[in-house]
């Protein structure tokens, strides 16, 4: 068991030294930077409006606000395709740069290697997008002055952070886990991507039990302030009954580990094939 | 499972078949320790043969066993085989030393043995002074190194080389020869694929000559060239009197040409019979008191094995 953490370590530590801070990873850092810059300049621009007497903005607007940029830009895009970049890289990447063979010659179970990468790949993702999401979310409001002190630390603020924070988490997790097995299994991981992509935003039309089949449902149980939908598309949506946060997370966390396992049993069973 | 059975590499009814294309077929094998050359055009089978033994892919059909382990335990198989593969490439953004230290943790060693053996395998391919240096800025020659010293860095037993002398200048190939040498003399396996067939004949103790997929011909050079029956034997007799000694050889039914050099100092024999020539021509120099300088085989090469059993020109494939 020893000798399994020490190899778990070796991968993750040399993927964290190959893959963070990486040029070819620029436009993840830009995913993740994007929401930041949109929240910043919204606290500026609403900063100058209060200095200039024409501020007609209410902290719950902002609650909303942030809510529609958290499900439909930080899960639907950053998260998403942040975790598409990262996950479908580790085995992928590896395999376009020919590279994948020195660590298939090492003494370690194919298993444990999966697991060093996806872990590698889980922690730069969280720093990134569970960090983007905290800065996003304490930026937006600033320009309320003491009403957003009072609202994060003696109101719902910091409750909702967390839930914020753990639906980034969860989403790292459970997008990861899927793209890290597209990544094994496909040549070209933007075909199954491109799926899952239409799969996922197709959700708020699904029948109830199809619903359930992916990663976004559980999310959006987990986030504390709903989004109303606006017509047309509030016709087509099917209601479904949010899942309750103490079955969203380790059902999520039940079907990562599912896909984990399915790819760490398939590794076993890849070959080396640069396609020469 | 017996000891003889632990210290050899054994194929057995090995097939391999990428979709409808043929890596290797039906190939039965024993490789025992020493230096091992894999010989044969492109596409003939080599790296296919390379690349089931360390379990990177796995064989159609039939049962691998390196040292008694199965290549499907790559946990097993990878503490006693290194591999050194063809592939021109290296992990990104690490230095020589970081590319050695790495992987060798996730051997499980611990850091500092990891960094004992790291220096120690950049030592032995001369990398000592350029390991500080990102691997993306090294030249073919020193990338082609720093791979052998990732692939001999755990000590492995076994040593599987891809065209290991690519891109090495005249000094680094001699230094890795001698290398191989030392390890097949210390009774590991080293097995090596070249298309330089002179440096073939210089590394090896027995060579595996392949051909569209088949083992044509295995075992040592002299041994192999043996069995080439329907080819006869040539062997270069240089003497003061190569005219003489050809008149009184060519008397016998076995002997089937014979050609002087333009220095009048050499004679070049065609026998399908060499004991039975041996034989005559130390009767023939005892009876006519003929100076003889040296008496050597003149076709027991890798290239002239290569020749009459795959043709081709031979040389550099």
């Amino acid at each position: 068991m020893d000798l399994w953490f020490r190899q778990i370590a070796a991968v993750l530590r040399l993927e964290m030294k190959k893959t963070f801070f990486s040029k070819r990873g620029w436009w993840i850092y830009c995913l993740a930077a994007g929401p930041v810059v949109i929240t910043v300049l919204h606290w500026w621009v609403f900063e100058v409006r209060r200095v200039g007497g024409a501020f007609n903005h209410h902290l719950g607007d902002d609650s909303i606000i942030f809510a529609s940029l958290f499900q439909f830009f930080y899960l639907r895009a950053t998260i998403f395709f942040g975790c598409m970049g990262i996950f479908s890289n580790l085995f992928r990447g590896e395999m376009l740069e020919k590279t994948l063979h020195y660590y298939y010659l090492t003494p370690m179970r194919r298993e444990l290697l999966v697991i060093g990468k996806y872990l590698s790949g889980l922690s730069v993702a969280l720093v990134l997008f569970v960090g983007s999401t905290a800065a996003a979310f304490l930026t937006l409001a600033r320009h309320f002055g003491p009403a957003w002190t009072d609202y994060l630390y003696h109101g719902p603020g910091m409750s909702q952070l967390g839930s914020y924070m753990l639906a980034a988490a969860l989403g790292c997790v459970g997008y990861g886990a899927v793209f890290l097995m597209c990544g094994l299994f496909f040549r070209n991981p933007l075909i199954p991507a491109a799926v899952v992509f239409v799969w996922e935003n197709l959700n708020p039309f699904l029948p109830t039990l199809l619903k359930k089949i992916s990663v976004i449902f559980y999310l959006r149980s987990l986030c504390p302030v709903e989004v109303p939908v606006p017509p047309p598309f509030s016709v087509m949506v099917i209601d479904a009954d949010p899942t309750p946060a103490w079955l969203a997370v380790p059902g999520l966390l039940v079907l990562s580990m599912i896909l984990l396992a399915y790819t760490a049993m398939s590794a076993r069973q890849t070959e080396i094939n640069y396609g020469e | 499972m017996s000891a003889a059975a632990e210290s050899v590499i054994s194929f057995a009814n090995v097939s391999r078949f990428y979709g409808e294309v043929l890596g290797i077929n039906k190939v039965n094998l024993t490789i025992p320790p020493g230096v091992t050359s894999l010989v044969g055009p492109n596409g003939s089978g080599k790296t296919t043969l390379m690349n089931l033994m360390t379990g990177l892919i796995r064989p159609t059909q039939g049962e691998i066993k390196v040292l008694g382990i199965s290549p499907y335990h790559p946990e097993r198989l990878c503490k006693v085989v290194g591999y050194c593969a063809q592939f021109d490439s290296c992990p990104k953004g690490l230095t020589g030393y970081q590319f050695i230290y790495w992987f060798l943790r996730m051997h499980g060693l611990t850091p500092a043995e990891c960094d004992r053996k790291t220096n120690t395998a950049l030592e032995r391919v001369s990398m000592t002074a350029a390991a500080g240096r990102p691997v993306g800025a090294y030249s073919k020659g020193m990338r082609q190194r720093v791979k052998l010293a990732q692939a001999i860095a755990h000590d492995p037993q076994v040593l599987v080389l891809d065209e290991p002398l690519n891109g090495l200048d005249p000094m680094a190939r001699a230094e890795t020869i001698a290398l191989f040498r030392e390890w097949g003399r210390n009774g590991r396996h080293v097995i090596v694929s070249s298309h330089i067939l002179h440096e073939v004949d210089q590394i090896s103790d027995q060579v595996i000559l392949l051909s569209q997929g088949y083992v044509v011909a295995e075992g040592e050079i002299q041994g192999v060239r043996d069995e080439v029956k329907e080819q006869p034997m040539q062997i270069l007799v240089r003497c003061n009197d190569p005219g003489g000694l050809a008149a009184r050889l060519f008397q016998q039914d076995h002997m089937v040409e014979a050609k002087i050099s333009r220095d009048r100092k050499g004679l070049l024999l065609r026998t399908t019979d060499a004991d039975s020539f041996y034989l005559l021509l130390n009767r023939v120099i005892l009876e006519s008191g003929l100076e003889v300088e040296s008496i050597a085989p003149a076709d027991d090469d890798v290239n002239s094995v290569y020749q009459y059993l795959i043709g081709g020109e031979g040389g550099t494939l």
